[in-house]
C-alpha cells in the first residue's frame, strides 16, 4: 500500500485508532524519563537551578516553529492538491501550535526575570516568538470568523503561508540582530555548547514533547474527521425532514 | 527547594502541566461529544453514503 493511501480520512482514523495509545504512552514514558533525568542534571555554573526552566522552554520553542512549519506543509496540501486531509491536519494544529508559543513565551519569561532582571524586552527573537503566538491566533481567529469551512480553509492556508517567513526569523534572530537572547546553543554548525550533562535531558525532553505534540494533532485531527462527517449527517437529517 | 529562584521554575512546570493538561481534556472531551452526536444520529438511521461499503 502506498504512503498517499493512508491520506484517506477512513483509513487514517483506522491506522490512528492502533497508533494513538502507543503514540500518547510512548510521549508520556519519554518525557517522564527527560523529567527525571533532567532534574538530576547539575545546576548550570551560571544559570543555578533555573536551568531546570530550559528542560521545557527550549522544547516549547522548537515545538511552536515546529507545529508552523506543519501548518505551512498543510497549506500547500490545501491550495496545491485541495485535499480534504491537508484541511483537517491545517485545522487541527492551530490550537496546539498556539498552546507551545504561549508556554515557550510564558517560561522564557519566568526565566528571564532572575536572569536578566525583567521578564521581557523587545528584542528580535521575543518579538519575533510573539508574532508567531498572534499568528497561531490569527489563524483561529479567522477560521471562526468565515462560515463556509472550505473558504475557511482556504484564506487560512493563504495566511499560514504568508506567515511561515516568520519561522525562520524566529531561528536566525539572534544570528542577524544584537539580541539579548543568547545565540543558538544546540543546532549549530560547531556543534552543541552544552555539556552533554545537560544536553541529553534535553533532548529526551524534546522527543517527549514531539511526540506528545504528534499525538494531540493526531487525536485533534480524528476529531476534526467525526465533526465533518456529523456535519454532512446533520445536513442529510434536515434534508429528510424537510421532504418528509 | 530549587533555591532562591524556586519559584519561578515551579510556576513554569505547573502552569504547563495545566496548559497541556487543558489542552489534552479539551480534545478529549471535544472527541467524545462530536462521536456521540454521530451515534444518535445513526441510531436515527441517518448514515453516510459510503456507510455501507467495506472501508467505512
Amino acid at each position: 500500500m502506498a504512503l498517499m493511501d493512508f491520506a484517506n480520512p477512513t483509513r487514517f482514523l483506522a491506522l490512528s485508532g492502533r497508533v494513538l495509545p502507543w503514540l500518547t504512552g510512548l510521549a508520556l514514558a519519554t518525557l517522564a524519563l527527560g523529567f527525571f533525568l533532567a532534574f538530576r542534571a547539575p545546576e548550570d555554573y551560571q544559570q543555578g537551578e533555573t536551568v531546570r526552566i530550559m528542560y521545557i522552554h527550549v522544547p516549547f520553542a522548537w515545538l511552536a516553529m515546529f507545529g508552523y512549519s506543519l501548518l505551512a506543509a498543510s497549506a500547500l496540501g490545501i491550495l496545491v492538491w485541495r485535499h480534504p486531509l491537508a484541511d483537517v491536519a491545517h485545522k487541527a494544529m492551530a490550537p496546539i501550535g498556539a498552546v507551545f508559543a504561549f508556554l515557550c513565551l510564558f517560561t522564557g519569561s519566568l526565566w528571564g526575570r532572575p536572569m536578566w532582571g525583567t521578564y521581557w524586552v523587545w528584542d528580535a527573537r521575543l518579538t519575533s516568538m510573539l508574532v508567531l503566538l498572534l499568528l497561531y491566533l490569527g489563524l483561529l481567529a479567522l477560521r471562526s470568523a468565515i462560515e463556509d469551512p472550505n473558504q475557511a480553509g482556504r484564506a487560512a492556508a493563504v495566511l499560514s503561508l504568508v506567515g511561515f517567513v516568520n519561522v525562520p526569523i524566529v531561528k536566525f534572530s539572534v544570528d542577524w540582530w544584537n539580541t539579548l537572547h543568547q545565540p543558538a546553543s544546540v543546532f549549530r554548525m560547531d556543534g552543541p555548547t552544552i555539556h552533554s550533562s545537560l544536553l541529553w535531558p534535553l533532548m529526551i525532553c524534546a522527543v517527549g514533547f514531539t511526540l506528545l505534540m504528534l499525538a494531540l494533532h493526531m487525536a485533534a485531527m480524528r476529531n476534526e474527521i467525526y465533526r465533518r462527517r456529523l456535519r454532512v449527517l446533520e445536513a442529510r437529517a434536515a434534508a429528510e425532514a424537510a421532504y418528509a | 527547594m530549587f533555591g532562591e529562584h524556586g519559584f519561578f521554575i515551579i510556576a513554569c512546570y505547573g502552569v504547563s502541566a495545566l496548559a497541556l493538561g487543558a489542552l489534552a481534556l479539551w480534545i478529549v472531551a471535544d472527541g467524545r461529544l462530536v462521536r456521540r452526536r454521530l451515534e444518535e444520529l445513526e441510531a436515527r438511521g441517518v448514515r453516510r453514503r459510503s456507510a455501507g461499503r467495506a472501508d467505512a
